[in-house]
């Protein structure tokens, strides 16, 4: 059982709903990225989703973008990021990492190298942002390897395509919870309640709803019908600025101990 | 399995070409993609869409555009004739309309209300703009913050033809960060958007669309070629950006084994500097924009940021049928300076009469240096892919003169 596995199981059993933050790997510092990952884990992140800095993130929104960007100029790139969980798992054997990204840096960095190094450092997923099942031939080194594949479905992906999404689903099946990019602020949390649950039903691994949550209110509204929550911008905006390892840390704390508490109410 | 020399049958139903092209996106735009595929793949057999499209070609972009035997220019090279295809001669100056008309007819058969676009030079935006106005589509182009700064005419051009111009101010400011945001635009809005790729890059079916409507230009140049001259040219020349002059000219001579193939792309500075855009000439396989083809970026596997002196050639990937021509052996691909650009602009503006767009003076000086290597009797066809009126300014100021 993978350590994605095992945390889902774990919550499942507890009857809490998963808390899975994003943040872009060497933003706001890089000399800083382990002691935010420690910091995520300690204001109660059960996985760590961690962004790989792409010059071209087509696929998210102003904030992600303004972060990857702020991290390229002071120079982290996935070597960095591997780096980073190596000295992350010093101190944490059980927190499940995800790394999201972009294709082009896995492809230059070569699969099976990327596959041996991620095993090596403790990553235990991908989710390979432009990477749709179609061409997921190419991260077969990955699976080979044991890195789960974490897939993305939406609001937009039809019956027939959702079906195989759910039976590939591994680790988490991560539902973009509006047509569009990531940050952008339309949320109907009916609309999703009822797609999720279909989902629920039929997905091989647990779901992940995320784009679009940045409080704890929004959080709590799709606890009830989610095995997970996954917050990206808005904590990346909360971080954009802070510089020393204590500012970082207190800012996480302050900006997801009150969604956790609401998670856990829920 | 099909066979590499029958160049027709590309892209497969994957929309691959070889290894190049597929569909790199987000899960939210597959299904936009599979909408417009289903779309595409049967209006290119509906023949009343087919007509509509010829109409339009004929009476409103101004086709068939002339092939012109460039005398003077040859003459003064001293080799082969030179041979312009003058796609500079169609209405808004220059072969990016044969895609957007044709696309504009897609999205209105498709119901989509509103159109947006990405532009580099600018020239695909007022290509945008102009079916926009003439379909009754609103437009929104994205384009990049330093990109509007050179091409400030063009941008205004758009705004006459009513169409919004939003820059980009993210990344490089130039077109591959437009490409980015337009694409935002597209799944934040797709229910009553059609997002017009101005060239063959991004995911399939756009490599295979633009390509299509573009080909007019090679099947033209074909017979136009047979009728003049009773033969084929021996070589074609076309400028590589993104790609799309070039693999319109080039498609319809691909199965002609006998016929060489050469792109021109910006070398900039010089490829050894680092100061161009020269995708296929120097780069490396790679994904960028929805498909696998060859990009320019670093070790990390980020994209560089590129220069040329046209802004219409400065983009760090280029269509994947390129990459795949490259790789099969069918086409060449090498790199044209600034300076041999600009060159190739004065020559043709003094012994011919044209003033080229800085792109297609790329295009003039390769079909220069071909036409010396060959004997006289031989035949350079050129795509004059556009025509170098919004240029004007960027070579007065490169070249100290106040306009």
């Amino acid at each position: 059982m993978s350590r994605i596995d095992r945390r889902f199981a774990a919550l499942k059993a507890a009857g809490r709903t998963g808390l899975i933050p994003f943040v872009t790997a060497g933003d706001p510092a890089p000399e800083h990225t382990v002691a935010l990952m420690h910091a995520l884990v300690d204001a109660g992140a059960d996985v760590i989703e961690l962004g790989v800095p792409f010059s071209d993130p087509m696929a998210d929104g102003p904030v992600i973008q303004h972060a990857s960007e702020r991290a390229i100029a002071k120079g982290a790139g996935l070597a960095d990021v591997l780096k980073w969980v190596t000295a992350f798992r010093e101190r944490d054997q059980d927190t499940p990492v995800v790394l999201m990204g972009y294709l082009n840096p896995v492809e230059i960095h070569g699969y099976e190298r990327f596959a041996a190094e991620a095993v090596r450092a403790g990553v235990d997923g991908v989710l390979v942002v432009d990477c749709p099942l179609e061409e997921a031939d190419v991260l077969t080194p990955l699976r080979n390897a044991g890195l789960q594949q974490i897939l993305l479905a939406a609001p937009t992906t039809a019956p027939a395509r959702m079906a195989q999404l759910c039976e590939a689903a591994e680790g988490f099946l991560y539902y973009v919870s509006f047509a569009g990019i990531t940050g952008a602020g339309r949320l109907s949390t009916q609309d999703i309640a009822a797609r999720v649950a279909d989902i629920r039903q039929r997905a091989k691994a647990p779901v992940a709803v995320g784009f679009g949550v940045k409080d704890a209110q929004s959080a709590k509204a799709i606890s009830g019908f989610a095995d997970a929550v996954v917050i990206g911008s808005a904590l990346v905006e909360r971080l954009d600025g802070a510089n020393t390892a204590q500012d970082i840390v207190a800012r996480v704390g302050d900006f997801l101990r009150p969604i956790r508490t609401a998670l856990d109410a829920a | 399995m099909p066979t590499i020399q029958d160049f027709n049958q590309w892209p497969d139903a994957h929309g691959r070409f070889g290894n190049f092209g597929g569909q790199y996106v987000a899960e939210t735009l597959m299904a936009p993609l599979a909408e417009l595929t289903e779309a595409y793949l049967r209006l290119r057999e509906d023949p009343e869409f087919l007509a509509e499209l010829d109409r339009d070609l004929t009476h409103y972009v101004g086709r068939p555009s002339p092939i012109y035997h460039a005398e003077h220019l040859s003459r003064h090279v001293g080799g082969a004739r030179i041979l312009l295809k003058r796609e500079d001669l169609n209405h808004t100056g220059a072969h990016k309309i044969n895609n957007t008309i044709g696309q504009a007819l897609v999205a209105k058969r498709m119901g989509k209300p509103r159109v947006i676009a990405e532009t580099g030079a600018g020239q695909h935006g007022v290509a945008t703009a102009t079916v926009a106005a003439r379909f009754g589509l609103k437009c929104v182009v994205y384009m990049g913050a330093v990109d509007i700064e050179r091409q400030k005419i063009n941008v205004y051009r758009m705004k006459l033809l009513g169409a919004e111009v939003v820059p980009v101010t993210s990344g490089s400011k130039t077109l591959k960060d437009a490409l980015n945001e337009a694409m935002r635009d597209w799944v934040t809005n797709v229910a009553d958007t059609f997002y017009i790729i101005g060239t063959v890059a991004g995911p399939h079916p756009y490599p295979m669309m633009v390509r299509d409507f573009n080909a007019i230009v090679g099947r033209e140049a074909r017979e136009q070629m047979l009728q003049q001259y009773g033969r084929l040219p021996d070589v074609l020349t076309a400028c590589v950006g993104g790609g799309s002059n070039a693999i319109g000219l080039f498609h319809a001579f691909l199965n002609d084994g006998d016929v060489r193939i050469v792109g021109a792309e910006a070398a900039g500075e010089g490829i050894a500097t680092g100061h161009h855009a020269a995708s296929l000439a120097a780069g490396r396989p790679g994904v960028l924009h929805g498909n696998r083809t060859y990009v320019l970026c670093d070790d990390n596997g980020q994209i560089t940021e590129t220069h040329s002196v046209s802004a219409g050639l400065d983009y760090p990937g280029v269509g994947p049928e390129h990459a795949f021509l490259k790789d099969a052996g069918r086409a060449e691909y090498v790199g044209v300076t600034d300076d041999e650009a600009l060159e190739a602009f004065h020559l043709l503006a003094r012994t011919e009469g044209i003033l080229a767009a800085l792109e297609s003076s790329h295009a003039v000086a390769q079909a220069m240096k071909l036409a010396r290597e060959l004997p006289k009797d031989g035949i350079v066809l050129c795509n004059l892919s556009g025509r170098g009126d919004k240029d004007v300014h960027t070579i007065a100021a490169r070249e100290g003169v106040q306009v």
